[in-house]
């Protein structure tokens, strides 16, 4: 008798991140895309930073800020792409039935996109942050163990919103796949990446601040403009992340269960 | 002594399968021995496809149940999934990834022991060392569906489902990818489910034929016991007795 497979495999994630690594190793405009839109923004911004710092009052210290939000914003963007092109890359290849027919559990494919995301990001993002202190003189690591926190806390946004792309476009197809690209970009007025929550009408800021980026984005501010660390801010981004990857979590297994339902898995693809 | 009786192979109890008014499977049961080819037949929208689809547990049936070597495949399909493997034409590999780093990727997911040994034997058999780094995008239809046929090899699968695994390829591979089916078969008693249009394929390789009209099992035999029953000369013309409607006039004229 041939033994069940292991519930859990560490060497099944790595298999897939093996196989997005194969990927990415084979194809230079995939890598290129990954530091092509963080480089664009962070010269956008960093010239508008620039000339924003050699006004007066309020506005020279709401420039201060700028960069921090673009490369936070990019941490949680292109996390999110990384989750979910890892995802999309098997739709498009025609793959997932091959992979859902094997023994990888759902658990480690979502672990293996997670994964992935990270290594995108650093791919994408690190190199950047370093580019930014060249070109503009601003430290991207200067915010210290704090970016830790504030790193963490998108990471787990990004994930939680990639998972629940991954189900749409699992239920319903590529037809969803816009939804991938653009679901993100509602974020950016709510979460008041630019800006403070205050400058949102009352009703707003109740929404503005069940979504966990809008701690971190308000607790960069804090620490850039006045050298405080709010913990209570992570705190709170923290707990509502692991409500929303709970959630995110279980939708996604729902939606895989109905696309198993609508008999959909057989025929995905471009 | 524990005297049971091994499960069969694949088992389906009033498989039934809707997709809204439609109905793709209508209650079919089946129960195929483990060592056994069977053909799955039947016209576009036979249901086929989505009977393959609940087995390998990729469509949730409706109704009715689906187990493979005892295992429910709604519930508990993961205690089986390493020992079963898939080809079909309709499913294929990451195109820019080379045909051994796809094999190792599926290796390693299927848990097996020594990939890069397994990938060595499996291009010898298979006749992939030519080919086997290069892309696998760049590869003709012939060579893609023998990668395909190694990757449903890699584990050494006891139950091995053939989606038309040889749909667009010429006589001289397919007639090759046909030997090495029989061969596989014959080596480790692999139990084949195969779904194909190609009725001399599944002549030559089939123990039984399970015919498919409007999601019903229609008819159910050995391939020359059917050609006999109907009173034709090859399975084709059982095929298209049965799709065309006239099989029941033809089985009561031969008997």
């Amino acid at each position: 008798m041939i033994a069940p497979s292991p519930a859990f495999s560490v060497s099944r994630i790595f298999a897939m991140i093996t196989r997005h690594w194969y990927l990415l190793r084979s194809s230079w405009p995939r890598l290129l895309e990954l530091v092509y839109w963080p480089l664009v923004q962070m010269v956008m911004w960093g010239f508008l930073q620039s000339f924003m710092a050699k006004q007066t009052g309020a506005l020279a210290m709401a420039a201060g800020t700028f960069l921090a939000a673009v490369l936070l914003w990019d941490i949680l963007f292109r996390g999110q792409l990384g989750f979910s092109f890892s995802f999309l890359e098997e739709m498009w290849s025609r793959n997932l039935a091959n992979l859902m027919i094997s023994p990888l559990r759902p658990i480690e494919f979502v672990l293996s996109m997670i994964a992935m995301s990270l290594i995108r990001l650093v791919i994408g993002v690190v190199p950047v942050t370093f580019l930014a202190m060249l070109f503009f003189g601003f430290n991207f690591w200067g915010l210290g163990l704090a970016l830790g926190a504030f790193f963490a806390n998108l990471l787990l946004t990004s994930w939680a919103i990639g998972l629940l792309c991954a189900g749409l476009v699992l239920r319903n197809g590529l037809g969803a796949e816009g939804l991938t690209w653009s679901i993100m970009f509602l974020f950016l007025p709510l979460t008041c990446v630019y800006y403070p929550v205050e400058t949102l009408p009352s009703w707003l800021q109740a929404i503005s601040w069940a979504l966990p980026p809008t701690a971190v984005f308000e607790g960069m501010r804090v620490l850039v403009l006045e050298n405080t660390f709010r913990a209570d801010l992570m705190l709170w981004a923290l707990a509502l992340n692991l409500m929303w990857i709970a959630l995110a979590g279980w939708a996604f297994m729902r939606l895989m269960h109905a696309s198993k339902r609508m008999g959909s898995l057989l025929s995905v693809g471009e | 002594m524990n005297m049971s009786v091994p499960p069969p192979a694949i088992e389906a109890d009033r498989l039934t399968k809707h997709y809204g008014e439609s109905v793709a499977v209508d209650g079919i049961s089946f129960s195929i021995p483990a060592g056994s080819v069977t053909g799955l037949l039947g016209g576009n929208g036979a249901g086929k496809t989505t009977t393959i689809g609940m087995i390998m547990s990729l469509v949730v049936p409706t109704s009715g149940r689906v187990s493979v070597l005892g295992h429910d495949m709604a519930h508990d399909a993961y205690r089986v999934l390493h020992r079963m493997n898939f080809e079909s034409p309709y499913v294929d590999l990451p195109h820019r990834l080379t045909v051994r780093q796809n094999l190792s990727v599926f290796g390693r997911l299927y848990g097996v022991k020594n990939v890069s040994e397994r990938i060595a034997r499996l291009a010898s058999d298979l006749d992939l060392e030519d080919f086997v780094d290069r892309a696998s995008g760049k590869l003709s239809a012939g060579q893609k569906t023998r990668v395909a046929l190694a990757k449903a090899l890699i584990n050494e699968p006891d139950i091995l489902i053939l989606d038309e695994p040889t749909a667009s390829l010429d006589p001289d591979t397919a007639d090759w990818i046909r030997s090495h089916l029989e061969r596989y078969r014959a080596n480790r008693n692999a139990t084949i489910l195969l779904a194909s249009h190609n009725m001399s394929e599944v002549e030559r390789l089939c123990d039984r034929v399970l015919m498919m009209k409007r999601g019903k099992i229609v008819d159910d035999d050995a391939p020359a016991k059917l050609i006999a029953r109907y009173g034709r000369h090859n399975l084709e013309e059982v095929f298209l007795d049965i799709a065309r409607g006239r099989g029941a006039a033809n089985k009561e004229a031969a008997e």
